[in-house]
């Protein structure tokens, strides 16, 4: 009996438990689909406007103020060029450090230990504040003007301590059996580096260094600072003046005249594209390989 | 020798920080001989470029804390809920499809997000009834809110598996659901990761630049209405930066100024979430 009329409160209890639990998951589900929602909105928005503006004439005509005619040929080139110069700094300063810090640095030494809190807290400094730097020490303070270069080096600094970060993991994955088995063949430490270690953590260096690419052709506030806000219409070089595509974007969004607005998304596309396929490479690259150790 | 060479490329991080400290400290300094730093940090009015100069930092400092408010308010339940998705529900083949999809939202470029904001946002939250101006702090935080959902998915999700399974286990012998499962053991248990991951979160909102600079307007206003335009400090500085000042102007120096404020205060919100974290870190074996 007892038994009985004690099972009563507590199946109720249960089935309201049984509901709980299903508008709970609900509503994370919900908080997830809220972010991809948003996603679908934005690529959907900036495709029906701009789609119609993707053509040989965004791509291969300067700016004007006549939007008919008026392309971003001069801001894709510079992208492209930062792009590249990007990569030709960041990779050997970044693997540089990451190798010293988890191959040569001793742990126990205080230079060494603020060296790395130095880098996580570098990894939280807003964008925009590295653009002052470059405004102070590269563009007034040494005289380089504003210059692809100087943009090029911002965006280093930007991104360093992400590939710094992301190498480290690499080379932290390579397994220590391997590093040994080499010493004991009588390798130096550089050998045991340069011809083992390296070569196994080179995916996930790429992997980082690709995303930390991604991440700095999308970059505009630093490059606004640094003066790429100008009207180019001739191709950039290393030491003249320059724009970017996304602060060409910048540009004709701020504009009140709509077609320059349809502009803006044309070259949201072409952006987007350059950085959706750079992700997607990364994230084949991790997966094609990743190696299980 | 080798070792030398590769200290030196370790020296490029050292440096990059001594030199963001003397880009923007040493002119900071120099704006505060002309203008008083009581001034600067108790004025209420924000307009240094007009015939009458006022340095008051505080309606910067609310319009950037009026974005970050709507910003946490959208990014912090749903990247917890999603956290807690991904962690305790989604089965580990789901998992490995969403989380680098959610990514994705963290690689869209600022000004892609701030095109959005100003073009798409802010008409539909016309049209849906509410009075907001072309510029408004609403649209902006609310993307910017977006923006930063994987930032707080992905540390709370990866705080959250980091609890040991056993607990988990415990508390199911105990008859437990999933939902008092993952509420008061998963949660509480990674509460130091998850505190760490709003707050990096809230720290990215307040240094961000282009959302703001397109959507949110560039109008001082002290007020925390999100109808209205405000200015933040990332904007003004960015708006600032891009026209010609004339160097060592008053003008130029309050960039640096401004610049040395939002350091500040990331550099503070950054260390209240390393103390969290530390005060609150559950250590398993």
């Amino acid at each position: 009996m007892s038994i009985a009329a004690a099972n009563v409160p507590l199946q109720s209890g249960r089935k309201r438990g049984v509901w709980r639990g299903r508008i709970f998951v609900a509503l994370l589900v919900l908080s997830l689909l809220v972010g991809f929602v948003a996603l679908g909105t934005l690529f959907f928005d900036v495709l029906s406007k701009g789609v119609a503006y993707v053509d040989p004439v965004l791509l291969t005509n300067s700016p004007s103020s006549d939007p008919a005619v008026a392309g971003a040929r001069p801001a894709l080139l510079a992208t492209l060029y930062l792009g590249i110069l990007l990569i030709l700094f960041t990779v050997p300063i970044g693997v540089g450090t990451a190798i010293y810090l988890e191959e040569y640095a001793n742990r126990d030494r205080w230079y060494n230990r603020l060296l790395e809190l130095n880098i996580q807290n570098l990894a939280a400094v807003p964008s925009i504040v590295y653009g002052i730097l470059g405004l102070a020490f590269l563009v007034r303070g040494l005289g380089l003007g504003r210059v692809l270069l100087a943009g090029a080096l911002i965006l280093t600094l930007l991104v360093l301590p992400t590939v710094i970060i992301a190498a480290r993991e690499a080379i932290r994955a390579v397994p220590s059996s391997i590093r040994e088995g080499a010493y004991a063949l009588g390798a130096t430490q550089w050998q045991v580096v340069w011809r083992q270690v390296l070569p196994a953590a080179i995916p996930g260096i790429a992997t980082g260094s690709i995303l930390a690419l991604a991440r700095a052709i999308g970059e505009t506030a630093p490059l606004i600072l640094i003066g790429a806000l100008t009207f180019i219409s001739f191709n950039p070089t290393a030491m003249g003046p320059f724009t970017a595509l996304p602060v060409q974007i910048y540009n004709w969004t701020k504009l009140p005249d709509p077609e320059f607005k349809a502009l803006a998304a044309a070259a949201i596309i072409v952006l987007l594209i350059m950085v959706l396929l750079l992700n997607a490479g990364a994230i084949w690259l991790r997966n094609r390989y990743q190696k299980r150790w | 020798m080798v070792k030398a060479l590769l200290g030196l490329c370790a020296l490029v991080s050292v440096a990059t920080t001594l030199g963001i400290v003397v880009a923007l400290f040493l002119p900071a300094f120099e704006f505060f001989r002309e203008v008083s730093l009581r001034d600067y940090l108790t004025g209420t009015e924000w307009a240094p470029l007009f015939l009458q100069k006022s340095f008051g930092v505080i309606p910067l400092i609310v319009g950037t804390l009026s974005v970050t408010i709507w910003a946490s308010l959208i990014a912090i339940p749903l990247g917890l809920g999603a956290a807690i998705f991904l962690s305790e529900y989604a089965r580990p083949r789901l998992r490995a499809t969403l989380k680098p999809a959610l990514e994705l939202l963290a690689g869209i470029p600022t000004v892609v997000y701030g095109y959005f904001a100003l073009t798409w946002v802010t008409p539909h939250l016309e049209s849906a009834g509410l009075d907001v101006g072309v510029f408004n702090a609403l649209s902006a935080g609310l993307v910017m809110g977006v923006m930063i959902i994987p930032t707080v998915a992905s540390l709370s999700e990866d705080a959250m598996s980091a609890v040991p399974r056993d607990l988990r286990y415990g508390a199911y012998a105990l008859g437990s659901s999933k939902l008092q499962v993952s509420t008061r053991i998963v949660v509480p248990a990674a509460v130091s990761g998850i505190v760490a991951a709003f707050v990096l979160g809230i720290s990215r909102a307040i240094g961000e630049t282009m959302i703001v600079l397109l959507a949110a307007g560039q109008q001082p206003n002290l007020s925390f209405d999100p109808r209205e335009a405000v200015e933040t400090m990332s904007a003004f500085i960015a708006a600032t930066g891009a026209g010609d000042v004339p160097t060592g102007s008053v003008e130029y120096k309050t960039i640096f100024a401004v610049g040395a404020t939002l350091f500040v205060m990331t550099l503070i919100v950054n260390a209240v979430s390393i103390r969290l974290v530390g005060k609150y870190r559950e250590v398993y074996e």
